[in-house]
């Protein structure tokens, strides 16, 4: 049995050091991403941006390209619109149509407006030149909360209103909390538009096949459901597209959701009868591929006693999904899965409303929304020490869930399912030499520098069980989050493991391998994985959701399991002993009272593939095993009080920067950052390790850097790495961390997510760090991202 | 338009190929001579996913025409590993400490790095940061990047004592 302090040690591989499979390919420059999967007479698209964020467009002349030597056709949004439907929201929009082209009308600056079809991408970009559009502008909606309160411009009118979904939900007695509270404090803070921003853009490549009504993409795709929305688009049935999944993704983080650009290309790809290739340029990426993540307002009240115990929050969440939702309001929803974080707080009111305005749309971004909902609870936290003048580790100690008190039920009908966050909190304070820390801190300050320690918690939900889309959009009744996964032994003795999605850099493979090695007993470096393609694959909801350990790890658990017990009823078939009396070891199985009457793996393996005769009756020959795991705890629909289970599994994270604030530029030096995590059984630490920093990193760069700026005008101003800026090894520190494991009682092995935690945390440790060095001048930033030149606006006082 | 032929050395290979003179370097490795693992990350020179090593300096292929190239040599990833494919320490030692994730800035980090290295086999992390300080990973946050380059480092000095 695993201990809580063993890390999982009592396993042969699973918590063990070991070489990563994928990392192979990618170290000698074989991965195989979309732009090197070549096809015959592949050609190239490439795409004209809109000018205006609000137009109508008049008309578009595109004679001179279509006359241009090696031009095979231009595409407008008229034209796509009249064969292929509106692309998918999660919230029933039925006048908010999306296309993969501006139709009729611009709503943001750089959306598509025509796309050319060429024999390269030269011609092509040529071509976009000697198109010519006649634009009637039109006044933006810029800012979300004049786009609510004054509507005198919709950017959909036929939607009649910006308000694309407003939610009211009260868990708990909050109004009688508040009564009894010694104190309620209110405060707003802003989380700025960014995104995970991947350095490969999105790419997609599509290749009608009429012979056999297959239409094949080839995809830096990472989300569920992509082969169906393409179908549905296009008007073909699922089971003509053809998603190859074994393309290697350049990273992601929830945002590779390129369906928009798919339908285009398959559109395009029928159209010509010609395969075509897609790959964003970087403009395009950041300017126009719909995918910018949460841009929200928090407007809270947080009530407390004198002693720092929080008893109940009430929040109001205003976020501008830009032109076009997608499921970018559900971002909105995934937080209520952790919306007290870590804390016991008795009750919450919350009001999440989604706005739509004349910006690029929004996707997925890395935790779905609890990143933003962590920066706003861990800030009422600290308002909350600061009030009282307590120490802002003592508030949250106060607070947290006890270890003994799991599973705990928080105010949304969510349990989680185990935890110890006062040691996680220990461990990040040890590792830090938080005295040391201290002192270093005064000894900067008394040089009459600005030195801060941020202190931040958060709790990670994973394992994926998405039913706040139902309490969004009632009509999605969904309360399976599977994902399956098939593992084959061969004639020879070979196992190879099969899973349905893409990978982007999670080491899925590794995974697969890891815990089939484990259950099987078998050398994980001998086991191969490979990637089904979406019509001989199985089902899966992808690597979204912090789930894959979870998830693929408990279906890949429960195939080897199968092949296992086939393994033992096919020995105890021939050696006349009932299962209870035989012992498997390294695939060898033999009888406990005399381990001399053995069979071993490859014996067994050729019983099941070349002697029927030695089979039990009617037992299948061939050794392979598909299992579809259901998510833990999933299979509820909210109750009358619309509480539900929300995912099943929650790691947690502290995390402990130290930062310097040059006082004449506002730039902020991150000297240190300390992490502790407890993401239950760990599989591989190597590629936890990698998650947890990575996420740090993707968490300051959110915390001081990226931002999607636009005008007051609505022109687009980061359209460049210049503009956009992300950390680079300068702004990240050696990242210090410490593990922690409480197991999952709810997993194959006890493992919880890791892949968002460090990315939810950062953020928030990041503004504590900063506020904690402002404090001596009394001033505070509760405004993501807080560049320098926001720094040094607030040290001047403008 | 006219396209020029180019005559270089990639990898200690020499290799020709026929490019418009605005193809930069790095559509010339991939597109026309094949050699897909220097990737293209913004086209703009920040993030450095398709640093080369040209004439021992690294450089962005994206900020460099093909033409440029001419009778020059070139190094990309695919010519780290040795000619019966084995992988050099430096490849060797970033899967060992996992100083990647998913593969697509890894190309022009092990090439960032492997210039360092061939100058300076006991680097400082200062030195380290300072090679790799134009490359942009999204994935890993660097600190097991910088552990991989350090212990390929300290393989490299046992190799050579």
């Amino acid at each position: 049995m695993s201990t809580p302090e063993s890390h999982g040690s009592n396993y042969h591989q699973i918590s063990r050091k070991r070489r990563i499979v994928e990392d192979k390919r990618f170290v000698t420059g074989q991965g195989k991403y979309v732009q090197d999967v070549p096809l015959p007479n592949l050609k190239h698209a490439a795409v004209l941006p809109s000018p205006y964020p609000r137009a109508r467009i008049k008309s578009i002349n595109a004679e001179a390209a279509l006359a241009l030597e090696g031009v095979i056709g231009v595409v407008t949004g008229v034209e796509i619109a009249e064969h292929v439907t509106p692309l998918y929201h999660g919230i029933d929009l039925p006048n908010v149509r999306w296309y993969p082209l501006a139709n009729e009308m611009t709503r943001y600056a750089g959306e598509w407006v025509a796309v050319v079809v060429a024999e390269d991408r030269f011609i092509a970009e040529d071509a976009l030149d000697l198109i010519e559009v006649d634009y009637e502008p039109l006044d933006p909606v810029v800012d979300p909360e004049k786009a609510l309160n004054d509507p005198s411009a919709l950017v959909h009118p036929d939607h009649g209103t910006n308000l694309i979904f407003e939610g009211n939900f009260t868990w708990g007695p909050v109004e009688g909390d508040f009564a009894a509270a010694d104190y309620n404090l209110s405060f707003r803070v802003r989380w700025g538009r960014s995104s995970t921003v991947p350095i490969e853009t999105f790419g997609v490549q599509a290749q009608w096949e009429p012979g056999i009504d297959t239409l094949n993409v080839w995809a830096s795709i990472q989300m569920p459901n992509y082969q169906e929305q393409i179908a549905t688009a296009l008007g073909l049935p699922t089971s003509s597209v053809r998603v190859l999944q074994d393309v290697d993704v350049g990273g992601s983080y929830g945002v590779k959701r390129g369906v928009k650009h798919t339908v285009m290309v398959g559109y395009l790809s029928r159209k010509y009868g010609v395969p075509v290739r897609f790959i964003e340029d970087r403009l395009n990426n950041m300017s126009g591929g719909d995918n910018h993540g949460p841009d929200r307002i928090f407007y809270s009240d947080v009530a407390f006693n004198d002693d720092g115990v929080i008893t109940s929050l009430k929040i109001k969440a205003i976020d501008d999904c830009g032109a076009y939702p997608g499921r970018g309001p559900f971002q909105l929803g995934k937080p209520i899965a952790a919306i007290v974080g870590p804390y016991r707080i008795n009750s919450v009111q919350y009001n999440p409303i989604s706005v739509t305005t004349n910006k690029s749309g929004q996707v997925p971004v890395r935790g779905m929304g609890q990143g933003p909902t962590n920066f706003m609870i861990e800030s009422a936290v600290d308002h909350v020490a600061r009030h009282l003048d307590l120490d802002r580790i003592e508030v949250r100690r106060r607070n947290f869930i006890r270890a003994d008190e799991f599973p705990y039920e928080n105010p949304s009908g969510t349990k989680y399912d185990s935890g110890d966050y006062h040691t996680v909190m220990d461990k990040a304070l040890e590792l830090a030499s938080y005295d040391d820390l201290v002192k270093r801190r005064d000894e900067v300050r008394a040089s009459g520098k600005l030195a801060g320690i941020g202190v931040g918690a958060c709790l990670e939900p994973s394992g994926g069980n998405n039913m706040f889309e139902y309490l969004f959009n009632p009509k999605l009744e969904i309360s399976t989050f599977m994902e399956g996964c098939q593992v084959r032994v061969d004639a020879t003795g070979q196992i190879v493991g099969t899973m349905a999605t893409t990978t982007s850099g999670q080491g899925h493979e590794t995974l697969v391998a890891t815990i089939v090695g484990e259950d099987l007993e078998r050398d994980p470096d001998d086991i191969r994985v490979m990637h089904a393609d979406s019509l001989s694959g199985l089902p899966t909801r992808s690597p979204i959701a912090s789930r894959m350990a979870v998830m693929l790890g408990g279906a890949a658990s429960g195939a080897a399991k199968k092949i296992k017990d086939k393994l033992l009823a096919i020995a105890a078939h021939n050696l006349e002993k009932p299962v209870s009396e035989l012992e498997y070891e390294g695939g060898d199985i033999f009888d406990r009272a005399d381990p001399s009457r053995k069979l071993t793996w490859s014996q067994l393996v050729h019983i099941a593939y070349r002697q029927y005769h030695n089979l039990p009756e009617g037992m299948e020959p061939g050794l392979q095993a598909i299992h579809v795991e259901q998510v833990p705890l999933g299979g509820q629909l909210p109750d009358e009080n619309n509480k539900v289970q929300l995912y099943p599994c929650f790691s947690f994270q502290a995390h402990i920067p130290f930062v310097e604030i040059d006082p004449g530029t506002g730039k902020v030096i991150v000297h240190d950052y300390i992490i502790a995590h407890d993401c239950g059984t760990v599989i591989n630490p190597d590629i936890v390790r990698g998650m947890i920093i990575g996420g740090v990193a993707h968490g300051i760069g959110a915390a001081l850097y990226e931002k999607f700026a636009y005008g007051e005008d609505g022109q687009f101003l980061s359209g460049t790495f210049v503009d956009y800026v992300m950390p680079s090894v300068f702004e990240v520190p050696y990242v210090k961390d410490a593990e922690h494991c409480t197991p999952s009682p709810l997993t194959s092995h006890g493992q919880k997510g890791s892949g968002e935690g460090g990315y939810l945390g950062a953020p928030a440790a990041m503004a504590s760090a900063v506020n904690d060095a402002l404090q001596p001048l009394g001033l505070t930033i509760y405004e993501l991202p807080m560049r320098m030149t926001d720094i040094e606006n607030l040290l001047n006082g403008s | 338009m006219s396209r020029r032929d180019i005559s270089l050395t990639v990898n200690g290979k020499a290799l020709s190929g026929a490019a418009e003179p605005r193809m930069t370097l790095l559509d010339f490795l991939r597109d026309v001579l094949g050699l897909s693992g220097t990737h293209m990350g913004c086209e703009h020179g920040v993030c450095g996913a398709c640093t080369v090593i040209h004439e021992g300096q690294p450089v962005r292929s994206c900020l460099m025409l093909a033409v440029q190239a001419e009778r020059q040599s070139i190094e990309t990833i695919e010519g780290l590993a040795g000619e019966d494919g084995s992988p050099s320490v430096l490849q060797d030692a970033f899967r060992d400490a996992h100083g990647l994730q998913c593969g697509y800035c890894t190309p022009g980090m092990l090439m960032s790095a492997e210039a360092l290295l061939r100058e300076n086999t006991s680097p400082t992390d200062e030195n380290i940061r300072e090679a790799i300080g134009g490359n942009i990973c999204r994935c890993t946050g660097y600190t097991q990047i910088i552990d991989s380059i350090r212990l390929a480092a300290e393989r490299l000095r046992e190799a050579s004592s």
